[in-house]
C-alpha cells in the first residue's frame, strides 16, 4: 500500500518538475552550452597545443567535458528545489497525506533525466567536431552507467544546498567547485606534466579514475584496475551524499 | 464526532534555541467555526499553525486535529487537514487547472480532472484556468491557493494569514472564499494581524501575546474585555478602504476570474 503510494507519489511529482523543464527548455540549453562552448574552446583553440599522445583532442576531452555538465547541470536541482522551498509549496506537499521522501525522489529523478538530456546533446556536438569511437554496446552502457551513478551522486550533493540555501546565489554557488575540479585532473590534459603536489591531487581524485575508465570504454582499451575506482568512488560519493542529504531532510523536518 | 473539538491544543511549548515563541498555549477550536487566532508579527501564530499541521515538532504539550494527535498520528491528522500558507504555495510554472490536478492527484482522488473543472468553476476561475498562474494577478492566486486546500474536503482548513499582502479587493474575495467554506461546515482556523478581518469572519477569536493566549471569545465578549490600548493594532481605516473601492469602482462580481 504504502510502496504503490511511495511510486506514485513520485510518479506525479516527477511529470510535474519535468513540466517546469519542457516549458523552460532554456535550462536544458544553459546546460549544454556552457560544455559545449568549452568542447569548442580547448579543441580550436588549445587543442593544437596540447600533447595528449596519438588519440585526436576531441577523443582525449570528452569524458571530462561530461563530467563539467553534470556538475554545472545539477545546479539547476538545487535552484529547483530552493525555488519549492521558498514558494511554499514544498510545505504544502508536506503537510498533505503523501509518501513524503517522494518530493525529494521526483527532483533527483528529473535531475537524472535532464542531465541526461545535456549528456546526448555534448555527445552530439562532440560527434560534429570529429569524435568517433568504435567502442560496443557493452562499453557503450558501462560508460552510460558511470555517468548515472555520478549524476546522482552529485545530484543527492545538490539536494543539499537545494534544502538548506537561504538565498538563489547561495543555491548556485556551491557548484563553481564541482565545475572547476576536473581542471585539476586528467580530463584536459596528462597529469605528468603537472608541478609535485598538484599532480599528487589530480592523480588521486576521482574525477581522474572516472575521465580515464570513460577513455578507456569508448577509445576500445583495456579499463583495468582503475574502472573499479571509478565506480568505487561514485558509488562512495553516493552514498556519502545520500546520508548526508536525507539527514538535512529529516533535519529541516524534524526540528 | 462533532461533539469532540477540531483542535485541542493543551500546554503546547516551542523555543527556538534560546526564544521561547510558544510559552505555553491553550485552544480548542469548535467543530465547523471559523476561529481567528490574532496577533502581531512574531507573536507564534505561523508556528502554532505550523505545528497543527505537523510540519514543526513541539516542546511540550499535546494538539490533537480532528481527534489525532500531531505528534502520535500525523499521517492522520495530514489526511484530516490542508495548509495554506503565508506566501500562495502555487506552482507558477502550472496553469491554474494543472495545480488543481496535482493536489487531487496527490491526494489519490478519482477523477482529478472533474474535481479541478468543479473547483475552478467555483471559485471564479475557469477562463483563468488554462493559463499559467505566473500571470495571475495576487488575489487569483490566493483564490487558487485556497481552492487547491479544499481539494478532498479536509475537515479542518488553516489559513496562515491569507490576505497579507493583498489589495482591498483580493481581500474582499479571500474573505467570500472563508466564508463560503465554513458554511459547508469545514473548520477553518484562521491567522492574521488584523482586526477587521477577524471581526468580518470569525465566530471565535483567541489574541496571541507573547506565547501564551490573553483573550478567547466571541467578539462580543472580547469588546468588553480589550484595554483601549489595544486600539493600537488596527492598521486599516475601514472609511478609507470604502472611499478606495468606491473610488476604483468595486464590483466583486465583475472582478471575479478578470485578470489584472
Amino acid at each position: 500500500m504504502t510502496t504503490t503510494y511511495a511510486f506514485r507519489d513520485t510518479a506525479v511529482l516527477l511529470k510535474r518538475s519535468l513540466r517546469h523543464i519542457l516549458r523552460s527548455p532554456d535550462t536544458i540549453i544553459t546546460t549544454a552550452v556552457t560544455p559545449i562552448a568549452m568542447l569548442l574552446l580547448f579543441v580550436y583553440v588549445f587543442g593544437g597545443a596540447m600533447k595528449v599522445g596519438g588519440d585526436k583532442y576531441v577523443n582525449y576531452l570528452l569524458p571530462g567535458i561530461l563530467l563539467v555538465t553534470v556538475a554545472s547541470g545539477i545546479a539547476y536541482t538545487a535552484f529547483r528545489l530552493f525555488i519549492d522551498i521558498s514558494g511554499g509549496i514544498f510545505e504544502r506537499f508536506q503537510s498533505m497525506p503523501i509518501v513524503r521522501s517522494a518530493v525529494l525522489w521526483s527532483h533527483v529523478l528529473t535531475s537524472l533525466l535532464a542531465n541526461l538530456n545535456s549528456l546526448a546533446l555534448v555527445v552530439l556536438a562532440a560527434l560534429a567536431m570529429g569524435f568517433r569511437s568504435g567502442a560496443g554496446l557493452l562499453a557503450w552502457l558501462a560508460v552510460l552507467g558511470i555517468l548515472v551513478l555520478f549524476t546522482l551522486a552529485l545530484t543527492w550533493l545538490a539536494v543539499i544546498p537545494g534544502l538548506t540555501a537561504k538565498s538563489v546565489d547561495g543555491v548556485s554557488g556551491f557548484s563553481y567547485p564541482l565545475i572547476f575540479l576536473p581542471f585539476i585532473s586528467s580530463a584536459f590534459v596528462p597529469t605528468e606534466g603537472m608541478a609535485g603536489p598538484v599532480r599528487w591531487f589530480a592523480q588521486h581524485q576521482p574525477v581522474t579514475s572516472i575521465v580515464n575508465t570513460l577513455r578507456n570504454l569508448y577509445g576500445e582499451q583495456p579499463v583495468g584496475n582503475e574502472g573499479w575506482i571509478a565506480v568505487g568512488w561514485c558509488v562512495g560519493l553516493l552514498l556519502v551524499a545520500y546520508a548526508l542529504a536525507m539527514r538535512t531532510y529529516r533535519r529541516k523536518l524534524g526540528q | 464526532m462533532t461533539m469532540t473539538p477540531a483542535i485541542e491544543i493543551v500546554g503546547l511549548k516551542k523555543s527556538y534555541g534560546d526564544q521561547a515563541v510558544l510559552v505555553s498555549v491553550d485552544l480548542s477550536v469548535p467543530t465547523g467555526t471559523i476561529f481567528a487566532l490574532l496577533g502581531s508579527n512574531g507573536a507564534g501564530k505561523t508556528t502554532a499553525v505550523k505545528i497543527l499541521s505537523t510540519l514543526l515538532k513541539a516542546d511540550g504539550g499535546t494538539a490533537t486535529v480532528n481527534g489525532y494527535d500531531v505528534a502520535t498520528q500525523p499521517a492522520r491528522v495530514r489526511e484530516s487537514i490542508s495548509l495554506t500558507g503565508q506566501s500562495a504555495a502555487v506552482d507558477e510554472v502550472l496553469t491554474g487547472r494543472e495545480n488543481l490536478v496535482l493536489v487531487a492527484q496527490l491526494r489519490h482522488l478519482k477523477d482529478p480532472g472533474g474535481l479541478a473543472d468543479g473547483l475552478l468553476a467555483r471559485f471564479g476561475l475557469t477562463d483563468a484556468g488554462k493559463r499559467r498562474v505566473k500571470t495571475f494577478s495576487g488575489g487569483m492566486r490566493r483564490r487558487l491557493d485556497i481552492a487547491m486546500s479544499f481539494i478532498g474536503d479536509p475537515p479542518v482548513l488553516f489559513l496562515d494569514e491569507p490576505t497579507t499582502g493583498l489589495d482591498p479587493q483580493s481581500r474582499i474575495e479571500v474573505w467570500a472564499t472563508v466564508q463560503e467554506l465554513a458554511a459547508q461546515g469545514t473548520t477553518v482556523l484562521l491567522t492574521t494581524q488584523y482586526l477587521d478581518e477577524a471581526e468580518q469572519l470569525a465566530d471565535r477569536i483567541a489574541i496571541l501575546h507573547e506565547g501564551r493566549i490573553i483573550a478567547n471569545g466571541t467578539l462580543a465578549e472580547l469588546k468588553k474585555m480589550l484595554p483601549p490600548t489595544k486600539v493600537e493594532y488596527v492598521e486599516k481605516q475601514p472609511s478609507l478602504e470604502d472611499i478606495f473601492l468606491a473610488v476604483v469602482g468595486h464590483d466583486s462580481a465583475q472582478q471575479v476570474g478578470t485578470p489584472r
